[in-house]
């Protein structure tokens, strides 16, 4: 394969994971603000940090209005993470390697942006929002659908995993990164309502609170929550479940390739780690200082794997 | 009067169409328009589109598909492959020839100063032996229709034609859209296209390849407008889509930089053209191509697919010459007509044509895309009189031909089925094993009505195109 179509595929799943965390993040804002109009400002602000767009935002910007901000996360050109630009990237992407895409997948991914360009042609009025929203995540469910329904499990199969991983792995990190104080046993509001909301909103954000809720029942913590965001084996978007696949997509590389790589060891590494460790010691060097760590391995994973399959010239 | 392909004088199906007019004479309009709608968007959904840089933002567009087939009899076309054969296997002769003994000039069929002096020679060419012999192993042959039996081949594509993927997304809608048409009508298949071109240029590997031949296909990238074609065709061959930045020459090879690093390509099907091809042999600024792949492709390394310097062949001043061309190297009498050319470069034809101007068309011997060209009877007297005055000046430069009556066939227009004029670009493989020719091709149409011209980028669509089996 080439190195080029290894790059095209890692960026195009990453953008469209990117561009479904989006959505995701602006519902959880959507019901956050519905639910307390109160702060709604610091809420957006928060949204659009978590969704890596806080510096384009403040350049064009000022305020935190919700529909300034989901004006800008979803359609804005100038954002390049907004999804239209997301989804635009990828569909790029797409065609940049098409040769290593069956057809239903190409024909998803053009499609959905089809549908989408449409769909975000204008602003999205608020009565418009939810049907926007799950419109885009299900579009990107249709690609990934169709992508594990058709594709070859070669190594075309782990570049396009391993970016669809390494981009929610560091989503979910970011989404607690960002709420990691509400999460701190030390706030004064401690057991108030407004922690439940903040809880239940970084919950939605990973499309986990009913998972959550199933697994825990009542019994809603911030260390349980962080547990199982980071540590969880079983939660699809928790980091330990992202970086058990980054190990197996590696593994299997190395061998269809029959040579070692750094990428593989550090992945290894990455895993054990999480592996062995428990929410309490997290807390204890700080959730904060943990959640960088690992964004900064987590990228270095991501450059290495660019290196060693030599995505670039 | 103009040859309609589908219906005769009074109006009844010609034999080709019968079975088809049967079928559409039960079809309701709303259900046809229906159909349309589908096929237009299917061809959104699977991406077939050409780039147009008509305003400052690159835009993708559809080009307009009829679903109105256009067919052709299996006596009609065995007539035609018969002569497209013969060109072809002539243009290969001719490109060996003037690359190496210029056999064609001495004999005084060819004015040597036509080629000397010609843009699309590549001096770099004499003397380099293409693997497997081979110049062209993709052509494009477009021919036009004037009456019942009245084909003209209006000209040679040896460079890089383009178009096939149409032909083959044309039938594969068609055949989605009307299965029940063609299990009571015998078409013979285009699908094996991608197959036997794979096949094709695996024939025409280098001697340097050993084992079962690695095929690219080169194109300049994304924003080239016939990049769904390369793509497409790659995908449908099995072959690595490649830009120049995927390759560099080591070892005296061409390679492409794979995830495991460099693995040499013995055949490139490229899409990009000679001068861009490889900037230390050619246009030192180009960034499309591989940086010294003219050096390994003289020694064996690999296979050009077509070969550089192939345009010398399909250049307008040479077109005229071809009856003699086809003439000299297969021995006999060219089956496919030219369309009669007045070089204006002989006195008598030059007084010829400026007797006629408001008839003919005036072209330009080395332009292209329309431009410098004189369409005699859409043309303004002062215009005109314009044209006559620079073509005294320079007779050498100009051809003329009479403007033809194209044929047409029907489409389905808003006010129901209406004539319009129509070309074919048959596609030829040419391999070391022999010359293959795609039952069909492709089938361009004016949208307009009266218009006479069917490129895409003027506004032109396509049809499927259907040779029926014996």
């Amino acid at each position: 394969m080439l190195g080029r179509t290894a790059s095209g595929l890692f960026w195009m799943f990453r953008q469209l994971e990117r561009s479904e965390n989006t959505a995701r993040l602006v519902e959880a804002g959507m019901r956050m603000a519905l639910t307390r109009a109160a702060s709604g400002e610091n809420e957006w602000a928060s949204v659009v940090t978590t969704a890596g767009a806080g510096d384009a935002y403040r350049e064009t910007h000022d305020g935190y209005d919700a529909d300034r901000v989901i004006d800008f996360l979803l359609r804005d050109k100038r954002n390049p993470s907004s999804v239209l630009n997301l989804f635009e990237a990828a569909r790029n992407n797409a065609r940049m390697v098409r040769t290593a895409l069956t057809r239903e997948v190409w024909e998803n991914v053009n499609e959905g942006w089809l549908i989408l360009k449409d769909a975000l042609a204008r602003p999205v009025p608020s009565s418009h929002l939810p049907d926007v929203l799950s419109l885009i995540r299900r579009r990107s469910a249709l690609v990934r659908g169709s992508w594990n329904g058709t594709a070859l499990r070669n190594d075309i199969y782990c570049f396009a995993r391993l970016g669809t991983r390494i981009e929610r792995a560091d989503n979910t990190a970011r989404i607690l990164d960002v709420k990691y104080y509400v999460l701190l046993p030390s706030t004064s509001n401690v057991g108030s309502s407004l922690d439940n909301v903040q809880w239940e909103s970084i919950l939605r954000s990973a499309s986990a609170a009913r998972s959550f809720n199933w697994l825990f029942g009542g019994e809603t913590t911030p260390m349980k929550i962080a547990e199982f965001l980071t540590l969880n084996a079983q939660m699809p978007r928790s980091l330990r479940f992202c970086t058990s696949d980054y190990v197996r997509a590696l593994d299997t590389l190395c061998e269809l390739y029959g040579e070692r790589s750094d990428s593989r060891l550090l992945a290894h590494a990455l895993n054990e780690d999480l592996a062995g460790q428990t929410i309490e010691a997290v807390f204890k060097t700080g959730l904060h200082e943990f959640l960088g760590g690992f964004i900064m391995r987590n990228n270095a994973l991501s450059l290495q794997i660019e290196n060693d399959y030599r995505f670039n010239a | 009067m103009f040859f309609d392909e589908m219906l005769d004088e009074n109006g009844e199906a010609r034999e080709p169409y019968t079975a088809y007019c049967d079928w559409l004479k039960d079809m309701d309009s709303t259900a046809l328009r229906r159909k349309a709608r589908e096929a237009d968007a299917f061809f959104r959904r699977t991406g077939i589109t050409f780039n147009v840089y008509s305003d400052a933002k690159a835009d993708e567009r559809l080009i307009p598909f009829d679903q109105i087939p256009r067919i052709i009899s299996a006596r009609e076309w065995a007539k035609l492959t018969k002569g497209i054969e013969q060109r072809v296997q002539a243009l290969n002769a001719f490109l060996h020839d003037i690359y190496h003994d210029q056999d064609i000039i001495r004999a005084g069929k060819v004015p040597q100063s036509l080629i000397a002096r010609n843009a699309a020679l590549l001096p770099k060419m004499f003397g380099v032996e293409p693997p497997g012999g081979v110049y062209t192993h993709i052509v494009g042959v477009d021919l036009v229709r004037t009456g019942k039996d009245e084909f003209f081949v209006l000209e040679d594509n040896a460079r890089t034609p383009s178009g096939v993927s149409y032909m083959l997304e044309n039938r594969e809608t068609m055949l989605n859209m009307f299965p029940e048409l063609f299990s009571g009508i015998r078409v013979e298949a285009v699908s094996d296209y991608p197959l036997k071109l794979r096949r094709s240029l695996s024939a025409s590997a280098p001697p340097a390849c050993d084992g079962r031949p690695v095929i690219g296909v080169l194109t300049p990238g994304l924003h080239n407008s016939a990049y769904y074609e390369h793509a497409f065709l790659a995908e449908q061959m099995g072959a690595e889509l490649v830009e120049g930045h995927d390759l560099r020459v080591a070892d005296g090879r061409v390679a492409m930089r794979t995830t495991q690093g460099y693995t040499p390509i013995d055949v490139l099907y490229r899409r990009v053209d000679d001068d861009y091809l490889d900037p230390l042999n050619f246009k030192p600024e180009s960034m499309l191509g591989v940086p010294g792949i003219f050096d390994v492709y003289r020694a064996g390394g690999i296979t050009i697919a077509n070969a550089p310097g192939t345009g010398i062949a399909d250049d307008k001043a040479l077109y005229s010459y071809m009856p003699d061309i086809v003439e000299f190297y297969t021995g006999k009498t060219a089956i496919l007509q030219n369309v009669p050319t007045w070089r204006c470069a002989d006195a008598d034809s030059l007084s010829h044509v400026l007797d006629n101007l408001a008839d003919l068309v005036v072209k330009e011997v080395h332009g292209s895309g329309g431009y410098g060209m004189l369409v005699g009877p859409a043309a303004s007297k002062k215009e005109i009189a314009a044209f006559r005055e620079k073509l005294k000046a320079n007779p050498e430069g100009y051809i003329a031909q009479p403007t033809l009556a194209l044929s047409t066939v029907p489409v389905l227009a808003k006010s129901g089925l209406a004539p319009r004029h129509v070309d074919l670009r048959p596609f030829v493989l040419v391999s070391p094993d022999g010359i293959d020719i795609t039952p069909g091709g492709l089938t361009r149409v004016a949208m307009k009505e009266g218009s006479l011209v069917v490129n895409s980028s003027q506004g032109g669509g396509t049809k499927d195109t259907w040779v029926l089996e014996d």
